[in-house]
């Protein structure tokens, strides 16, 4: 329609501007960055540096290492939970009560797991009224483990149990009535028909595990490094921005490969 | 019978494990010592020191006019996008601006912050409120788009050909038709962004200069110096407005699909 030509520009002007400032540009600066070195010439030398020395490959490894920990751990626990959360009567008060958390600051949630694992704190207090002693609880990698899984697990949680949600309770009755075991049910049935929640799940916890970076400062106590705080550390402490680029696009990529492989396949219906 | 009840009690004990920090931190924000352990007393000092600290409550201030003016710019520009795409008729065309769309929206928040640092910086831009602002508004934008979109392709055209019919300009279709239809999918869009830029860290952490701070880099770089139990009572409060909104959103919804069941 030709008459609609200048009501399109009007409502396009500015989402196409936010695209191009907001969206293009900086991936196009990123790597633009990663590309130069500190004299402004192009180079590969940051690749070159990230791949060969015995310090990034490593951290990068590591952080992927502590990611598949992490979302392997918020499955386990969601997966069980939201399927005994379809079965309930009042599922979207409790669908709620999951999702509330979500709604406090992360800040104020990680905060609150200083004064938990602290060396004088509740934890501590419980395990030496069983005779267990204190322990360093904080600043370390199971703690780091430990607060990224909370933080995670709505995030898990939620789009497992929208799927399983969708599942025809029919299919599960007949299954039942036909005389698979409860295990065979759910391995066969259940697993593979909420197989896309799951994706969903792991990329909602496995990218943001990647990139944590208050955490590894506040609760692994700069004993555990992941990409995010990688690229903090150059570009807020050491302020070499080239290599924090470098690294925020292998973040990128990695984030790309994660999507890859956890999407949607064989759309039906 | 004795399976559901295992079952049951599982998901009780990952709903305490879920509440049990945020109870303690609100427990704790009444605890006359000054420390998250022991316990000196139930008292209010700690709520004293808050309202007295004018630091924290100005940033706290800051925080929310930051959340509500950037999801309301957001909502705005989102839904003038939402309006344009809704317009592109070629399939693919459309996908390849959502693909973009959506780049914002799975980026991990440390590329986005480090990112838009590089932007303003090569653009000479100071950083501070207006930097944040711009960031907020700019990762909010999609959020609204995915609310608004989808709303405005289930919408029944017929209404707005009959009134094209009857001569309708294109602003009053848009102002009586077409936006009141899409409200509640715009507010939904708006209640997300408050909630994205209330609990946005990792952006607003590269982006915002010395002077200016938000609740989340200030309690950030509160907690590597240590415990206050003035930052309790603060995230007590936060929890009580946390919960009225998450409330009004509920109420919101709820009455927006019964309306929208009625009118059909």
């Amino acid at each position: 329609m030709k008459d609609n030509s200048r009501a399109k520009i009007f409502f396009a002007i500015p989402y196409i501007s936010w695209l191009a400032v907001f969206v293009i540009v900086p991936i196009g600066l990123l790597i633009y960055q990663s590309l130069t070195n500190v004299q402004g010439s192009f180079t590969l030398a940051n690749f070159h540096e990230f791949i060969t020395s015995n310090v990034y490959l490593p951290m990068a490894f590591n952080s992927v290492f502590y990611a598949l920990i992490i979302t392997l751990i918020t499955f386990m626990i969601s997966f069980p939970a939201a399927y005994v959360l379809s079965h309930l009567k009042h599922r979207q008060l409790w669908l709620m009560l999951i999702i509330l958390p979500t709604w406090i600051n992360v800040l104020l949630k990680t905060y609150a797991f200083l004064g938990l694992l602290s060396k004088s704190g509740i934890i501590n207090q419980l395990f030496s009224t069983f005779g267990l002693g204190t322990h360093n609880l904080l600043f370390n990698h199971v703690s780091f483990i430990f607060v990224a899984v909370y933080l995670e697990l709505p995030f898990m949680l939620l789009p497992i149990y929208n799927s399983i949600n969708e599942i025809d309770p029919d299919i599960l009755k007949a299954s039942r009535d036909l005389g698979a075991k409860p295990i065979n049910t759910l391995s066969q049935l259940v697993f593979p028909l909420s197989i896309n929640g799951i994706k969903s799940g792991i990329q909602a916890v496995f990218i943001p595990s990647l990139s944590l970076f208050m955490l590894t400062t506040l609760i692994g106590g700069n004993k555990v490094m992941t990409l995010g705080s990688a690229i903090e550390l150059h570009f807020i402490v050491t302020q070499n921005w080239h290599m924090g680029s470098t690294i925020a696009i292998i973040l990128i990529l990695a984030m790309a490969v994660t999507m890859y492989f956890t999407r949607e396949r064989g759309k039906r219906k | 019978m004795q399976k559901k009840l295992l079952g049951n009690s599982y998901l009780l004990l990952v709903m305490i494990l879920l509440y049990i920090p945020i109870i303690f931190l609100v427990v704790y924000s009444f605890n006359g010592g000054t420390i998250m352990s022991g316990w000196g007393g139930f008292s209010f000092v700690h709520y004293q020191e808050l309202f007295a600290d004018t630091r924290l409550l100005k940033i706290l201030l800051d925080t929310f006019i930051l959340a509500i003016s950037s999801a309301t710019i957001a909502a705005f520009i989102g839904t003038v996008g939402a309006l344009f795409l809704d317009g592109i008729q070629n399939k693919k065309t459309l996908n390849t601006f959502l693909s973009f769309n959506n780049v914002l929206l799975v980026s991990p928040d440390v590329t986005i912050g480090v990112s838009f640092l590089i932007l303003f910086t090569i653009l000479g831009f100071s950083l501070g409120f207006v930097s944040v602002l711009v960031s907020h508004i700019a990762f909010s934008i999609p959020i609204v788009l995915l609310m608004v979109l989808p709303r405005l392709r289930e919408m029944d055209n017929t209404l707005v050909m009959a009134a094209r019919d009857l001569g309708a300009k294109r602003g009053t279709i848009l102002s009586q038709i077409v936006i009141p239809e899409i409200w509640p999918s715009i507010m939904a869009g708006f209640l997300l962004a408050l909630t994205y830029s209330l609990d946005d860290f990792a952006v607003t952490f590269f982006v915002t200069g010395n002077g200016f701070s938000t609740l989340s880099v200030e309690i950030y770089s509160r907690a590597r110096q240590g415990v206050s139990l003035e930052i309790n009572a603060l995230s007590a409060l936060m929890f009580a407005v946390s919960l009225l909104l998450v409330f009004t959103y509920y109420l919101y919804t709820t009455y927006a699909d019964k309306k929208a069941r009625l009118t059909k």
